[in-house]
């Protein structure tokens, strides 16, 4: 499948770097976006079907297979709970992440 | 793809296009949609995947899509508008002036004015040559006086399709969505990058200028008509005074500087046909040569002067000639120019120059004592 990957943002020094218009190939991904998330999705992988049910309501495509297992690209997930939800398994739960020390209070 | 709204006086036009499209003598996807707003939209998406696109639309219309004009000259989408000029509310009326499109000058948009018939349809075909040349990349409105030029008959060449398809062959751009190359376009930019971006659709209007007058160039070599870039003189070679012209009005002041000119006047006009870009250079070169500039402007920026006035005069203060230049406001609201107006304007160029006349800006025709 098909990852989003970080491109290196390589800072124009000529108007002539700039694409023209606000025009670009798609996917042309410079950072990651997972900095708003307060929740973060955790698989129990003993309780996933691999029904794949979650990767079809996930908003952001983070989710994916790998080896045939269920994967999350916590790169770019937003931490919605949307995949907690959907999951008829209960094999996905969202935990408060932990910042800068804090005790995820 | 065609989208419009009705509106007087630009409704004639979507009516007869939205027959040819219905009768199949014009190859077209016609999209009826509830306000100019969504018009305009519909022609970004249309051309975000490479179609031509046209829509047309008038005075309060036109103010309805000003937040899509600034999307649409953003996102570099070469979309072609007829825009009938009509005056502006309140007191509401359909009439014409020109404060419509020139209230919306900074919108990022080509503006051309048609004098006649002829040339509104000639530059229909011309202005998508421009918009879409790759360098440019910019919209157009193409203006055209209401009721003078939209609700009147004239004798015309219509060219045939075959030399149209020959002139203008399909549009090919790489910037268009697009399955085998996906795009994300019309994007947000930060404030690190924004500024670059508006620097560029600048120098793609600066770099119109040349396009501008290789398209009307070609043009003529195909159709045997040219107009002549951003401006055109008339018997200005030895003139002494010139009045500044956009638009309909221009025949008329032909006339009223024919008629002078075998008086003995030493009279010129200079047609304005492109607002964006300015024609800086031509009205910096025709200062050094003539002693009086008068500026009809059929529009006001209210407390301060004519908006055409505004940006002629800035390019006659960087020729530093210091001649004289006078505003004449005419025309709001559909009140007709008159030879004896324009008579009376050439007059008040001359008292001027003997120093009797100190208004710099004048209201012609207002029909009442304005004296305190």
């Amino acid at each position: 499948m098909n990852r989003p990957s970080i491109t290196k943002y390589k800072t124009p020094v000529h108007i002539s770097e700039y694409p023209v218009g606000p025009c670009y190939q798609a996917g042309h991904l410079v950072t990651e976006n997972a900095g708003w998330r307060t929740e973060k999705p955790i698989l129990d992988k003993e309780k996933c079907t691999g029904c794949f049910y979650c990767y079809l309501c996930c908003p952001e495509g983070v989710i994916f297979k790998l080896d045939g297992k269920i994967e999350i690209d916590y790169s770019f997930c937003k931490g919605c709970g949307i995949c907690a939800r959907v999951c008829k398994s209960e094999a996905i739960v969202m935990i408060r992440e932990a910042k800068d020390g804090a005790d995820g209070c | 793809m065609i989208s419009a709204y009705p509106i007087t006086p630009q409704t004639t036009v979507v009516e007869r296009l939205s027959e040819m499209v219905e009768d199949g003598s014009l190859k077209s996807e016609f999209m009826h949609v509830e306000s100019e707003h969504s018009a305009l939209s519909a022609c970004m998406g249309a051309s975000s995947i490479g179609a031509r696109t046209f829509t047309a639309t008038s005075s309060q219309g036109l103010l309805y899509m000003a937040e899509c004009l600034h999307y649409a000259s953003g996102g570099r989408f070469p979309i072609v508008m007829m825009n009938a000029n009509r005056s502006l509310a309140l007191p509401w009326s359909i009439y014409g002036d020109q404060r419509d499109s020139l209230s919306l000058l900074d919108c990022g948009w080509i503006q051309v004015y048609a004098e006649d018939a002829q040339e509104s349809l000639d530059m229909v075909i011309q202005s998508y040559a421009i918009a879409e040349n790759l360098k440019v990349l910019t919209p157009v409105m193409l203006n055209l006086d209401g009721f003078a030029l939209t609700h009147t008959y004239e004798v015309l060449e219509v060219p045939s399709s075959e030399d149209v398809d020959a002139f203008l062959p399909p549009f090919q751009t790489p910037y268009k969505m697009d399955l085998n190359s996906p795009k994300n376009m019309a994007f947000s930019s930060g404030p690190g990058d924004n500024m670059q971006f508006k620097y560029q659709q600048h120098k793609a209007m600066l770099d119109a200028i040349d396009v501008i007058r290789d398209v009307d160039e070609s043009f003529f070599r195909l159709f045997g008509r040219r107009y002549g870039g951003l401006v055109e003189e008339y018997r200005c070679d030895d003139a002494e005074m010139v009045l500044v012209t956009l638009g309909s009005i221009t025949g008329t002041c032909r006339v009223v500087v024919d008629e002078l000119s075998q008086e003995g006047w030493k009279v010129g006009l200079l047609k304005i046909r492109f607002m964006r870009p300015f024609p800086e250079k031509e009205i910096m070169e025709l200062s050094r040569r003539v002693m009086a500039v008068g500026v009809i402007d059929k529009d006001i920026s209210f407390g301060y002067e004519g908006t055409v006035f505004t940006n002629v005069n800035s390019a006659i203060a960087k020729a530093r000639t210091g001649i004289l230049t006078m505003n004449f406001i005419a025309g709001l609201g559909g009140r007709d120019i008159s030879r004896q107006d324009i008579r009376q304007m050439f007059l008040h160029l001359q008292e001027g120059l003997l120093g009797l006349e100190k208004n710099s800006m004048q209201f012609i025709n207002l029909r009442v004592a304005i004296d305190e």
